[in-house]
Order: C-alpha cells, then structure tokens, then sequence
C-alpha cells in the first residue's frame, strides 16, 4: 500500500515535470521543471532497490546536467527567442505519430507477456546479504571492465570536444 | 496494490513519448536538448526495472554507461550551441538552414 502511494507520487513527479519541460515558454522554468521530473524518476530508482543509481542520478543529473544547462541559459541569451514561436509548424503531425507509436508501444506491453515469455520475477532477495553498491561494484569492475575504460575515454573525447567547440576563435 | 514491473514500463512509455513530443515540437535547441535527457531518463527506468525484475545487477550497469553517454552528449551538444549562438546569433532550431535549398 504504502509502495503504491510513493510509486504513484513519483510517477505524478515525473510525468507533470515532463509535461511542463516540452510546454513551458521559457527555458529557464523548462530546467526547473526538468529537475522536478529527474527528482521524481530518482525517487522511483529509490522504490527499485538501486541505491547507488538515486545517489548518481542526484549528483550527476540534478548536480552536474542542470547546472551545465542553466549555465549555457544564461550565456546564450534567449530573450528574444522567447519572444518568437515556440513550436514548429509539425505540432499536429508529431501529436498524431506520437500517438501511433504510444498505442504501439502500450499493445505489446498489454499482449505481449504471452508473445514474449518473461521467465519469473526472480528471488529478489538473492543480492540482499550484499548491499547495492557492492553488487554494482562487483559487476562493474570484474564483469564491464573493459567497457568501463572505454566510457572514461569517451568522456576523455567529450571534454576535449566541447572546450574546442566553446572557446573563440583566435 | 502491488505495484509490478509493467507499472514501470507504462511510465517509462509515457515519458519516452512525452520526450520525443518534445524533440519533434520545439524550435528552442535548449529545450530540445532537455527533451533529449528525458527519453534517456526513460530507457534507464526501463533498464532499472527489468534489473529489478530478473533481481540481477546488469541492468543498473547498462544504465550507468546510458548516464555516462548522456553527461557527454550534454556537454558536447551545449558546446555546439554556444558555438552556434557565437556564428548565427540565433537558437531556433529551424532557423539553422544553410544546408537547405
């Protein structure tokens, strides 16, 4: 009952911050807006049992991503951007493929248990002795070695990137 | 109520599209970046879900390198628009035609 009532709390977080992130005129209230729904999915990450995953998403997103787009707001001025229209001509026909694939998307979801056999949920309290972090560790370190070096150069590139693509021109 | 897995999966539906709304209506690059962030944010509940689901850990792996790629798609993407902004002077997403005709 008391899963339920968070579950759904987060979820009404998550979908109204959303919403008002793709509606809202102005940028700035979209970011704010943006952090109440990655507020809400941490929270729904807490209610999965993926500890280490809230802190991430806490630190990372709300800490790291926000700040880095409030930052670029305020650096590109978007006053007279906000004065102009804010949706392209394609609203209706994006509504309608959005629909389309949403119908799609929830048809497989509702018939699709017998055409995709899911083994069952499986003993949930077989990681519990360890805790979260532990197991994410393990796997990570022992299991996603090699991806994980390739992540860090990639982040390497990414930092090399973007100060090339932001610094003036000489 | 038991609140299962497919409760999860509805959610994660309904923010893929509400971001991909987003990604094909707005003309403001900014916003369409965020838009960007939440359909990431989608396939990670997806991901932590089913990790959830099979009570196995790969599943938040997968989500920490989708965390890892979005940190550096939002960098690099920010950069392009302040270099953009520099050039154009503009932030609108259709008005950066120079390779129409």
């Amino acid at each position: 009952m008391i899963d339920a009532i968070f579950f759904y709390t987060f979820a009404l977080m998550t979908l109204i911050g959303a919403v008002f992130t793709v509606t809202r005129k102005s940028a700035v209230h979209s970011a704010i807006s943006l952090i109440v729904s990655l507020l809400g999915v941490a929270g729904l990450y807490l209610l999965l049992h993926a500890e280490f995953l809230f802190a991430t998403q806490i630190v990372l997103y709300i800490g790291g991503i926000m700040v880095l787009f409030l930052f670029v707001i305020m650096l590109v001025n978007l006053d007279e951007a906000a004065k102009q229209a804010q949706f392209n001509g394609q609203k209706w026909l994006a509504l309608g493929c959005g629909v389309v694939v949403g119908a799609e998307i929830l048809f497989i979801l509702a018939k699709g248990s017998s055409a995709f056999p899911l083994p069952a949920a499986a003993a949930v309290a077989s990681t519990s002795e360890i805790g979260n972090t532990e197991a994410i560790a393990a796997s990570l370190f022992r299991d996603y070695l090699l991806p994980f070096e390739v992540a860090s150069v990639l982040l390497l590139v990414a930092i090399v990137g973007s100060v090339v693509m932001a610094k003036k021109r000489a | 109520m038991q609140i299962g897995t497919g409760h999860y999966l509805v959610l994660s539906t309904a923010l893929l599209l509400i971001g991909t709304l987003g990604v094909l209506t707005r003309r403001n690059v900014v916003i369409i970046l965020m838009s960007i962030e939440l359909i990431l944010n989608a396939v990670n509940l997806n991901l932590i879900a089913f990790s959830r689901h099979y009570g196995h850990v790969t599943g938040q792996i997968f989500a920490i390198f989708v965390i890892t790629v979005a940190v550096a798609e939002a960098a690099v993407g920010l950069g392009i628009l302040i270099a953009l902004f520099r050039n154009k002077g503009t932030v609108l997403a259709d008005e950066i035609d120079i390779l129409k005709w």
